[in-house]
């Protein structure tokens, strides 16, 4: 039971963490595309 | 001339079995065409471990001798001390990877986070069968749809599954084209399936090109710093790809590096491949985990597509979010196949490959999540 609690917490945790990380990415990228990207 | 008989005195029915799934993982790649730079040498190294007193593995003769294995050698080397081969692997992965796609579409990348979800449904369908947390969260890891990836993650939480993983991941992988078209076709309708989008990339520059790997590879590192060695590896091979100047370094990393390290890779891991670890009821779990977890992974992009549609006037073609696999490209053309098999004009691959090279970045960021997280709780 413990470690399916684990898990959940896991599994919430860790969508989080990777949208987090994709969305700060995706920051970086849009930041770049508005004003490095002018070639 | 009774020693002539040892071997076979040796053998076991198990030893037998692995014959047979060393020999159907040879079928596989030849017959079927399935990953067959991996499922070959697999299918070999099985056989080779498992004939008895195999000389590929340590071991003692008779009078004391201690032998060693160059498979059992390789896989204490290149896996067990270092997980190399894995990383280094991510060299030749980085350097075939296009990141065009995905600069020029960056809505794109949230797909590769969505079609991680498998991952995470597989830990806990894992659990609930009562694997203990590392080797749940190894199992888990199937669903990154990434072999380098499951082995490395497998050999640090010390899960004493990595052959079984690693032959679903590598499996599964190559049945892309049968699990997500049933998969997709759970959660889509018809007329969401036939869904045009525009495709108006905005044009990415060299500097862009060039700043994105190392970027990355910072962002990634401050927010999961156990993904580091994944994304700085795969980054540094697409840093050689892009950079400009490093032509025939680049060839090398994808065609020499890479099918030299998946020709060791493939044998080296067949060494977790014994009879007495592999033929288990646990193996079969493990094998239907994997696929649920690829079916789940598949759902969770597709379910994410649909719901940004609530928000969208432009819709996105759902199925667009099941190609947030990191199966790249396989995982794009079977979405590009399925969207031309509802409607032939409708054209979605580089919307796909958008999200399928997405789907390589989020899926080791998402080892790297599943060791943080699997470690603090292991304390």
């Amino acid at each position: 039971m413990n470690n399916i609690l684990i898990s959940l917490e896991i599994m919430v945790k860790g969508m989080a963490g990777i949208f987090v990380t994709i969305l700060i990415i995706m920051l970086f990228v849009w930041l770049m595309g508005k004003f490095g990207n002018k070639e | 001339m009774s020693f002539l008989l040892d071997g076979l005195r040796a053998l076991t029915w198990q030893q037998v079995v692995m014959y047979l799934v060393g020999i159907v993982l040879i079928w596989l790649a030849i017959k079927k065409d399935y990953e067959p730079s991996l499922l070959l040498p697999m299918g070999f190294g099985a056989i080779l471990v498992n004939l008895p007193l195999s000389g590929v593995l340590d071991q003692t003769l008779q009078g004391g001798i201690s032998t060693s294995g160059i498979i059992q050698w390789l896989f204490k080397i290149g896996i067990d001390a270092s997980e190399a081969m894995p990383i280094l692997l991510f060299i030749g992965i980085g350097a075939m990877i296009d990141f065009g796609p995905l600069l020029s579409n960056p809505l794109m990348f949230l797909f590769g986070a969505g079609a991680q979800f498998g991952i995470f449904a597989a830990i806990l369908l894992a659990s609930l069968f009562g694997f203990s947390l590392n080797d749940a969260a190894s199992i888990g890891i199937i669903g990154a749809a990434d072999g380098p990836t499951s082995i490395l993650v497998s050999q640090i939480l010390h899960s004493k599954y990595i052959g079984a993983i690693a032959v679903a991941a590598y499996s599964y992988m190559a049945l892309v084209p049968i699990v997500q078209p049933f998969a997709i076709k759970l959660v889509t309708t018809k007329k969401e399936r036939r869904i045009h989008m525009d495709y108006n990339p905005s044009s990415v520059s060299k500097k862009m090109r060039i700043v994105f790997p190392i970027a990355v590879t910072i962002i990634v590192g401050f927010v999961a710093p156990q993904s580091v060695a994944l994304v700085g590896f795969l980054m540094f091979g697409n840093l050689i790809r892009e950079c400009g100047v490093l032509g025939t370094m680049s060839d090398t990393a994808q065609n020499n590096l890479s099918n030299l390290i998946t020709l060791l890779l493939g044998i080296t891991i067949s060494f977790s491949m014994r009879a007495d670890q592999f033929v288990t009821v646990d193996t079969l779990i493990i094998m239907l985990i994997g696929l649920f977890a690829f079916v789940m992974d598949t759902i969770g992009g597709v379910l994410l597509a649909k719901f940004m549609n609530l928000f969208l006037k432009k819709k996105i073609n759902p199925m667009v979010g099941g190609a947030g696999i990191s199966a790249f490209p396989m995982s794009s053309r079977v979405i590009q196949k399925m969207a031309m098999e509802e409607d032939p004009t409708n054209i979605i691959l580089m919307h796909a490959a958008g999200a399928n090279v997405s789907g390589q970045i989020a899926s080791v960021i998402a080892g790297g999540m599943v060791i943080n997280l699997v470690t603090q709780f292991l304390k």
